[in-house]
């Protein structure tokens, strides 16, 4: 195997003792924790521990009610998810969003779409400017669809995949907007062994290649323990263990939450 | 000798050539980022020469193996005349080789530099390379995912091209000084054999042998510059080397290279070649999924499709040949071509084709016969690695799907009356196997006449049939003569049954191992309402055997007709619960069987097939593709089949 020199920086984005309830329901306690610039960092807990209402507030879906998020220095109060991802937060779902009529080149295109200048009108005329961009972002997708080896299904509508390249398609949308922090929400859910292995090398690649910070949720403790740098573990909303994936495998709490209390 | 007098005798040279009259025409395209790339004459030249250079750099020496593992891409073809002006010595290996494979012909080659296509062939050769004291040098094309190798052997194929410029200008001079030492008589590349049995063997190609079977065919098909070829089939084997490289440097058409392996169908369709080559397997794949889609279209188009489909069996082959056809007919067949045919062969990207091979495994006349009939000009033709891929090439006016043709221009055949085995001259006759001097003298004669391995016989019209492998060929205990594959192929020639391995040689009667074809199996059972779980369930399944008794029961028949095999109708049989496979060992790489391992593994249920059990319990013991050990173990039924009296009686 190749020595794995990757630089870990500094903190791009830091969470603050942020609390998140739905009325009664109290989905994130007082959680604190940072991702640091190139680390593949992983958030694992049961299923309802607030992973995912987690990754809803780091891209300004949800508003915690209390507590602070800052990105890349800068604390922000009401963000729109949009405004997240002009920033370079770039996401994936948990239940694939993908356009389902559409092929998988045009789902890829629309991960440009924040990218493009062109205005309306010279977009549909496609003449001059608008052309020499579409081509460049052309050529742009086409390095994403390269990268992720979908070549043979440029063309096929995405209804038409089965659900591992379905997300694979997802991700590469998200890469098209050339996200600096990519949130993975579940990339692994549903899938065979063999796809759960392309999809780590996929992220392994992305990190790695592309200099991608990576956020990612998953249930599956094996997979995540294996490509992580640091692992945080949630349960009933709140922090039960953080560290590098030795320190949480070993961690008591983290057996208890995952196995049952008195084992 | 022409070429001879012209100078023309090497790769090189024609490359050459090729890039000083028709510099920027097109050589090779390759689709890349979705669009079809293209390199003409003048950048491959450059390249190569580029290449060479570097690689000279790198310390090759004359006669310094070169080998070459990848995918169809252009880079990886121009590693061959790069090599070879050089005094190389290229030798292809196939890329789906497992590393065990890979290493011994690295070693056996002496090989010094290995030139790969991406990262995954880089870790496979790393990881044998401690084992491979020759290997100075590792060049790779594809940079993604290379950062981190640290390694000083590893070079990428960039710079090694800008290493040979650079020495280009300090040595000028030094490129042609080489390129022109080689001569025809000169070792161009070593191609190795995939094996059916024991370790591959190294068979040693002269660019007399390369040359001159490139330009013979090229005359015999009237092959141009204008013409097209998908190159998709691996580049180790030897008709890939002939279509990809020698024909297409000897005519200057261009080579296209598909996207890669999952995307072929697609970018043929997108190319349109005008010269197609495949595997009868690939043929009939795209039969059976055609027919597999034209089950769910409507009604309407179902009817007009069969319609037409009659029509074109009736009279298509006919036409081609231009024999005489009613009018009546000819106008059916002319709507017909608008309404099916046409859009038929577009979507499978024959629309262009002039000419259509296939080779390596005998054909089933159906198929063969319906793709003539819808105007596509398929032929077959046979031959070996030693014989630069053909022997014996169908002419367009006299084409049957039973023989193989009549000897190609400059070949000659003769039978051995004793053994039946085939025997050759062509000016592609192999110079000798590579370090294997006992090989050679086995298969050539002093005189030039090579073993084929091959039982066979000559037509009155002098036209070759083969039966089957000369050392396959046994008797049954009462005398009758058992030609296994002859067997097999009668039973492969049905949708249902995707493999098949006779046993009966020393034996009382012939019985059979049967692989069933899980997509026209699984699309049948689907029909019928039938779930199953896996290969193993479908497989095991009652009706399945109903299904494929009737297989058997068919080609029982089918030999009762011939007095001479009647006696070899297979009279038990059994279905194997998973599908034989190249990477367990079980078929060489072109999907041979390998009879002499399956008897081993499968020993047990050859047994139960001479008792009468009628179910069989197996654990067998195998190695996987990644080194993996594991066991199959399954419970297997066995069931008789019915044979018929001879209907013929020997004269």
């Amino acid at each position: 195997m190749e020595e794995q020199n990757r630089q870990i920086g500094d903190v791009l984005l830091a969470v603050e003792d942020i609390s998140l309830s739905f009325g009664a329901v109290r989905a994130i306690s007082d959680v604190s924790f940072n991702i640091k610039k190139g680390e593949i960092r992983a958030i694992i807990g049961p299923n309802g521990a607030g992973k995912t209402s987690m990754l809803n507030c780091i891209n300004g879906f949800y508003h915690p009610q209390q507590g602070t998020i800052s990105y890349k220095g800068i604390t922000r109060n009401q963000m729109k998810p949009y405004e997240a991802a002009a920033q370079g937060i770039g996401r994936t779902f948990q239940n694939v969003a993908l356009f389902k009529g559409m092929s998988t080149l045009d789902n890829i295109m629309t991960g440009r779409n924040l990218k493009m200048k062109s205005s309306l009108l010279s977009s549909v005329i496609w003449w001059g400017a608008a052309q020499k961009e579409e081509l460049e972002h052309r050529r742009f997708v086409e390095d994403i669809i390269d990268f992720l080896e979908i070549e043979a299904i440029r063309k096929t509508p995405v209804g038409r995949l089965p659900y591992g390249l379905q997300k694979r398609v997802e991700l590469g949308r998200a890469l098209a907007a050339e996200p600096e922090l990519l949130l993975l929400d579940e990339p692994m859910a549903g899938m065979n062994l063999e796809e759960k292995e392309d999809m780590c090398r996929f992220i392994l690649d992305v990190n790695d290649e592309f200099g991608t910070t990576i956020c990612l949720i998953e249930h599956d403790m094996g997979v995540v323990m294996d490509i992580s740098d640091r692992v945080m573990v949630l349960d009933y909303g709140g922090k039960i263990a953080d560290g590098t994936p030795e320190e949480v495998r070993a961690d008591q709490n983290v057996i208890d939450a995952y196995l049952g209390g008195g084992h | 000798m022409t070429n001879k007098e012209k100078g023309f005798d090497t790769f090189p040279k024609l490359l050459r050539r090729n890039a000083e009259q028709r510099p920027d025409l097109p050589a090779f395209r390759e689709k890349e980022f979705g669009i079809w790339q293209t390199y003409s004459w003048k950048d491959v030249y450059d390249n190569s020469r580029a290449l060479a250079l570097g690689m000279v750099n790198l310390g090759l020496k004359r006669g310094d193996a070169v080998a070459i593992i990848g995918s169809n891409r252009p880079h990886l073809y121009w590693v061959f005349s790069a090599a070879q002006a050089v005094g190389g010595l290229p030798v292809p290996i196939y890329q789906d080789g497992v590393a065990d494979e890979i290493k011994y012909v690295l070693n056996h080659a002496e090989t010094k530099i290995v030139v790969v296509e991406d990262q995954e062939q880089v870790d496979k050769v790393l990881s044998i390379l401690d084992e491979c004291p020759t290997i100075e040098h590792v060049i790779y094309k594809e940079t993604r995912g290379m950062r981190h190798y640290k390694q000083t052997n590893l070079t990428s194929y960039e710079d090694v091209q800008e290493q040979g410029r650079a020495y280009d200008a300090k040595h000028s001079g030094f490129f042609e000084e080489e390129a022109a030492k080689a001569t025809g008589a000169d070792i161009a590349t070593i191609m190795y054999t995939s094996g059916t049995t024991g370790r591959p063997k190294g068979v040693l190609l002269s660019f007399d042998n390369l040359v001159n079977s490139g330009k013979l065919s090229v005359e015999f098909e009237n092959l141009t510059e204008k013409d097209k070829v998908l190159s998709y089939l691996p580049m180790a084997w030897v008709g890939d080397h002939l279509f990809s490289y020698s024909q297409a440097t000897q005519a200057g058409f261009a080579v296209n290279c598909p996207e890669n392996a999952e995307t072929v169908l697609n970018d043929l369709k997108e190319l349109g070649p005008t010269y197609y080559f495949a595997p009868p397997a690939i043929f009939e794949t795209m039969l059976t999924q055609m027919m597999i889609r034209m089950e769910d279209a409507s009604a309407i188009k179902q009817k007009m499709f069969h319609y037409f489909i009659d029509v074109a069996k009736r009279c298509g082959v006919e036409i081609m040949e231009k024999k005489p056809v009613s009018l009546k007919d000819r106008l059916l067949y002319a709507i017909g071509n608008f309404l099916v045919y046409g859009p038929l062969k577009n979507t499978l990207g024959f629309s262009q084709i002039r000419i259509a091979y296939t080779a390596g495994a005998p054909m089933g006349p159906e198929v063969f016969k319906l793709y003539r009939s819808l105007g596509l000009n398929l032929k077959q033709l046979y031959g070996q690695t030693e014989s630069c891929a053909y022997v014996c090439i169908q002419s367009d006016h006299d084409v049957r799907p039973d023989t193989v043709g009549p000897p190609a221009p400059g070949c000659e055949i003769k039978i051995d009356e004793k053994s039946g085995e085939v025997l050759f001259k062509s000016p592609g006759s192999f110079v000798g196997y590579f370090k294997n001097d006992e090989a050679t003298k086995e298969a050539k004669t002093a005189d030039g006449w090579v073993h084929t391995g091959d039982a066979g016989i000559m037509t009155d019209d002098g036209q070759l049939k083969i039966i089957d492998r000369a050392k396959d060929v046994g008797k049954l205990n009462d005398g009758t003569l058992f030609a296994p594959q002859y067997i097999e192929n009668k039973l492969k020639f049905f949708p249902f049954i995707s493999e098949a391995v006779c046993h009966g040689d020393g034996r009382d009667t012939v019985t059979a191992f049967v692989n069933i074809d899980l997509e026209a199996v699984g699309n049948w059972a689907e029909r019928q309402g039938l779930s199953y779980t896996s290969y193993g369930d479908l497989a095991g399944r009652d009706e399945i055997y109903a299904q494929i008794k009737e297989c058997i029961e068919k080609v029982n028949r089918d030999l009762a007709i011939d007095s001479e095999l009647a006696g070899a109708q297979i009279s038990r049989f059994l279905v194997l619960p998973k599908a034989l496979d190249a990477d367990d060992g079980e078929l060489t790489r072109t999907r041979k069987v390998r009879r002499r391992i399956i008897a081993e593994r499968y020993g047990t249920l050859i047994e139960a097939l001479y008792t009468d059990v009628t179910d069989v319990h197996i654990e067998s013991d195998m190695t996987f593709e990644d080194g993996r050990k594991g066991s199959l173990k399954a419970d297997i039924k066995v069931r008789d089949t019915d044979s018929f009296p001879a209907l013929r009686v020997a004269s």
